[in-house]
C-alpha cells in the first residue's frame, strides 16, 4: 500500500510543480507585464522603471525561482485592476463557490446514489429507463442554456427564486440544481453499474443462496463495494465543480472564484487569472491524492497487495 | 448435394443488426442530417445570415400575429434573418466537434498507445502529462489561453484539440495493454516484426471499437464546449453565428422571446443526444456477432 500511495504522491507532487510552470508562463505570454504594471499611458522610462522594480529584468529562471518562493509563501501578487493582493480576493470568494460546489455534490450524491441502486435492482424498470433518459439529458443539456432556462421558469414565470446575486441560501437554488445536473449523470451512471456488478459476484450469490434478506444482502454486501469507485468520483467531482463553475457563477451574477475568473480574463487581469487556474489545479489534484489514498486504505485488495 | 442452406454473409448479418438498431439509427440520421446541414447552409438559408436592417431589427416570428414568412423565425436584434443564422450555426459547431476531435484524437491516441504498449517509464511519463491535463480546469484553460491567442474558429479548435485528448489517451492506454498481452502480438514480435509495424497492423486495428465510442464522446464534449465559449464571448467572434453565441445574443430578449434561447439551445441537445446515441450504438454493434440475435 505504501508503495502505491508513494508513487501517488510523487506524480501529485510533479503535477504540481508542471502546473506552476504552466500558470507561470501564461502571465509572462499574456503581454508585457511591465507595461501593464507600470498603468496605463506609462512613459517607456516608467515601464522600465517598474520592470526593474519588480525584477522582470531578471533571467526567466531567476523570476521562476523568486515567483515560486512567492507562491509558496502564499503571495500571489496583486490585481493590475484594483491592486487588491490576489490572495485576499481568493480568499473572499471561495466560500461562495465551496459552498456552491458542496451543494451541488451533496445533491448529487443524495440522488444519484439511491437512484442508480434502485435502478441497478430493477433493471429495465421505469425508474432504470428515468435514470437513463436523466443520464442523456445531464450529459447534452449545456450548462449555461440549462441556467437561462431555469431562470426564465422559476425566477421570472414562477417567481419562486431570486436569479442573480448570492446574498441568501436561496439564491444558492438555481446554480446548484445547475452545477448538480451535469455531476449527477456520472455519480448515477457509476452507482448503478458498480451495484450491477456487484450483485452479480459469487458472494452475493452466496449469500442469497443461504437465505439472507435482500435488504441485508443490498446494504452489507453489494453497497460498500459498489460505493467505492462512486467515492472516488465524487472526490474528483468536487475538484471538477470548483473550476467548473465559472458558467454557472457568471450566468447567475455569483460572486464566486469563477466569477472573479471570468471577469479578470474579460479585463486582462493575468495575475489573478494565473493564481486562479493554479489554485484549482492544486486542489484538484489534492483531491485527487487524497481519493486514492482513501481508496488504498479501504480497498483490501490494493492494501494488502 | 445436401439441404443445408447457404449461411448468409457475415457483412449481411452486420448490415442488418446495424439498420436493426433503433439508437445508433436515429443518431446516425440526425448527425447526417446536420451534417447536410451545414454543408449547404448557403443553399438553405431563406437570406444572408450577415445582412443587417436596422429598420427590421427584432421582427415576430410566422407563428406570432404580427409575424409573417419572409422571416419565418423573425430577426435578431441587428435585424438579421434568425432562420438563417440558425443554419449557419450548424457550421461551427460541426466543425469544431470534427476538427478538435481529430487532434484530440490523435494527440491522446499516441500517448495511450506509447503508454500502454512500452509500459514502464514510458508509461510513467504518459501518466503524468495525463494528470497534469486532468488537473488543468478545462473551461477555465481554454477561456484563458483564448483571451491570450484572441478567439477565432482556428484557436477555438486548436485549444478544444489540445484540451480534449485525456479520455482518449486513457481509452486507447488500457486497451492496448490488455491487446499487448495476446498471442497475436507475441507471434509478430517472434517473426521478427518492428514496433511500429506491430503498432500500426497489430494493436490499432484491435482497439478500434472502444476508440470510436470515446470520438462520438469528445465529438460531443466539443461541441458544448464550444457553444459554452461562444456564450461566454470568448470562443467564435461575432459576426459569425454559433448556436452558443446566439443563446448569448438572445439573452437580453429571453423574457419576452425566449424561443431565441430555446432554439440555439435545442439544436445543441438533440445533435450532442444524437452523437452519444450514435456512438452507444457502435459499442452494441462492436460485440461480436455470434453472440446475441443472428
Amino acid at each position: 500500500m505504501l508503495r502505491v500511495v508513494m508513487s501517488r504522491l510523487i506524480v501529485a507532487v510533479l503535477v504540481a510543480v508542471t502546473v506552476a510552470v504552466v500558470g507561470f508562463s501564461l502571465l509572462r505570454l499574456s503581454g508585457d507585464l511591465a507595461a501593464e504594471l507600470a498603468g496605463e499611458g506609462a512613459t517607456p522610462a516608467e515601464i522600465e522603471s517598474a520592470r526593474v522594480k519588480h525584477g522582470l529584468d531578471r533571467p526567466l529562471p531567476v523570476q521562476f525561482a523568486r515567483w515560486s518562493i512567492d507562491l509558496a509563501s502564499g503571495d500571489l501578487g496583486r490585481s493590475l485592476f484594483s491592486g487588491e493582493p490576489v490572495a485576499d480576493m481568493i480568499r473572499t470568494r471561495l466560500p461562495v463557490t465551496l459552498k456552491l460546489a458542496v451543494y451541488a455534490l451533496l445533491v448529487s450524491i443524495g440522488l444519484g446514489i439511491p437512484l442508480g441502486m434502485i435502478a441497478a435492482m430493477h433493471p429495465r424498470s421505469w425508474i432504470d429507463r428515468l435514470s437513463l433518459v436523466t443520464a442523456v439529458l445531464g450529459q447534452a443539456v449545456p450548462s449555461f442554456w440549462l441556467a437561462l432556462v431555469l431562470i426564465v421558469v422559476f425566477g421570472v414565470m414562477l417567481r419562486w427564486t431570486p436569479i442573480s446575486g448570492s446574498d441568501t441560501a436561496a439564491h444558492f437554488i438555481l446554480p446548484t440544481v445547475t452545477l448538480a445536473a451535469s455531476s449527477l449523470p456520472g455519480l448515477m451512471r457509476l452507482t448503478r453499474s458498480g451495484m450491477l456488478d456487484a450483485l452479480a459476484t459469487d458472494y452475493v450469490r452466496t449469500a442469497r443462496a443461504k437465505g439472507l434478506a435482500e435488504r441485508t444482502l443490498v446494504a452489507v454486501h453489494a453497497l460498500p463495494n459498489a460505493l467505492l469507485p462512486v467515492l472516488a468520483l465524487a472526490a474528483v467531482q468536487l475538484g471538477t465543480l470548483l473550476g467548473g463553475s465559472v458558467i454557472v457563477e457568471s450566468v447567475f451574477a455569483l460572486d464566486g472564484i469563477g466569477l472573479l475568473a471570468y471577469r479578470s480574463i474579460l479585463r486582462g487581469d493575468f495575475p489573478v487569472v494565473q493564481s486562479l487556474l493554479i489554485f484549482v489545479a492544486l486542489a484538484y489534484t489534492a483531491l485527487t491524492l487524497l481519493a486514492d489514498i482513501a481508496n488504498a486504505i479501504i480497498d483490501p485488495r490494493i492494501r494488502l497487495g | 448435394m445436401s439441404d443445408e442452406p447457404i449461411p448468409e454473409p457475415r457483412w449481411r448479418i452486420r448490415l442488418r443488426r446495424t439498420l436493426r438498431h433503433g439508437g445508433f439509427m436515429a443518431g446516425a440520421v440526425i448527425l447526417a442530417l446536420a451534417v447536410l446541414l451545414a454543408v449547404f447552409a448557403p443553399l438553405l438559408a431563406p437570406h444572408d445570415p450577415y445582412a443587417q436592417d436596422l429598420s427590421r431589427r427584432l421582427l415576430p416570428p410566422a407563428w406570432d400575429a404580427a409575424g409573417g414568412w419572409v422571416h419565418p423565425l423573425g430577426t435578431d436584434h441587428l435585424g438579421r434573418d434568425y432562420l438563417s443564422r440558425l443554419i449557419l450555426g450548424s457550421r461551427v459547431s460541426l466543425a469544431v466537434g470534427f476538427a478538435a476531435t481529430l487532434i484530440a484524437g490523435v494527440v491522446g491516441s499516441t500517448l495511450g498507445l506509447l503508454g500502454g504498449y512500452f509500459g514502464g517509464r514510458v508509461d510513467a511519463v504518459v501518466m503524468y502529462v495525463i494528470a497534469t491535463r486532468l488537473s488543468l480546469p478545462g473551461i477555465l484553460t481554454a477561456l484563458a489561453l483564448l483571451s491570450v491567442v484572441k478567439g477565432s474558429l482556428t484557436a477555438v479548435i486548436a485549444v478544444l484539440g489540445f484540451l480534449l485528448w485525456d479520455r482518449f489517451a486513457l481509452v486507447v492506454r488500457s486497451a492496448t495493454q490488455q491487446v499487448r498481452s495476446q498471442d497475436y502480438v507475441a507471434a509478430a514480435v517472434a517473426v521478427g516484426s518492428t514496433q511500429a509495424r506491430i503498432l500500426r497492423r497489430d494493436v490499432l486495428p484491435n482497439i478500434m471499437s472502444p476508440l470510436i465510442v470515446v470520438v462520438t464522446l469528445e465529438m460531443a464534449a466539443a461541441i458544448l464546449a464550444e457553444a459554452s465559449l461562444s456564450f461566454l464571448g470568448l470562443g467564435v467572434p461575432p459576426p459569425t453565428a454559433s448556436w452558443g453565441l446566439l443563446v448569448s445574443e438572445g439573452r437580453s430578449f429571453m423574457f419576452f422571446k425566449p424561443y431565441l434561447i430555446v432554439l440555439p439551445g435545442t439544436l445543441i441537445i438533440v445533435l450532442v443526444i444524437a452523437i452519444n446515441m450514435l456512438g452507444d450504438g457502435l459499442r452494441d454493434l462492436a460485440s461480436p456477432i455470434d453472440s446475441g440475435e443472428p
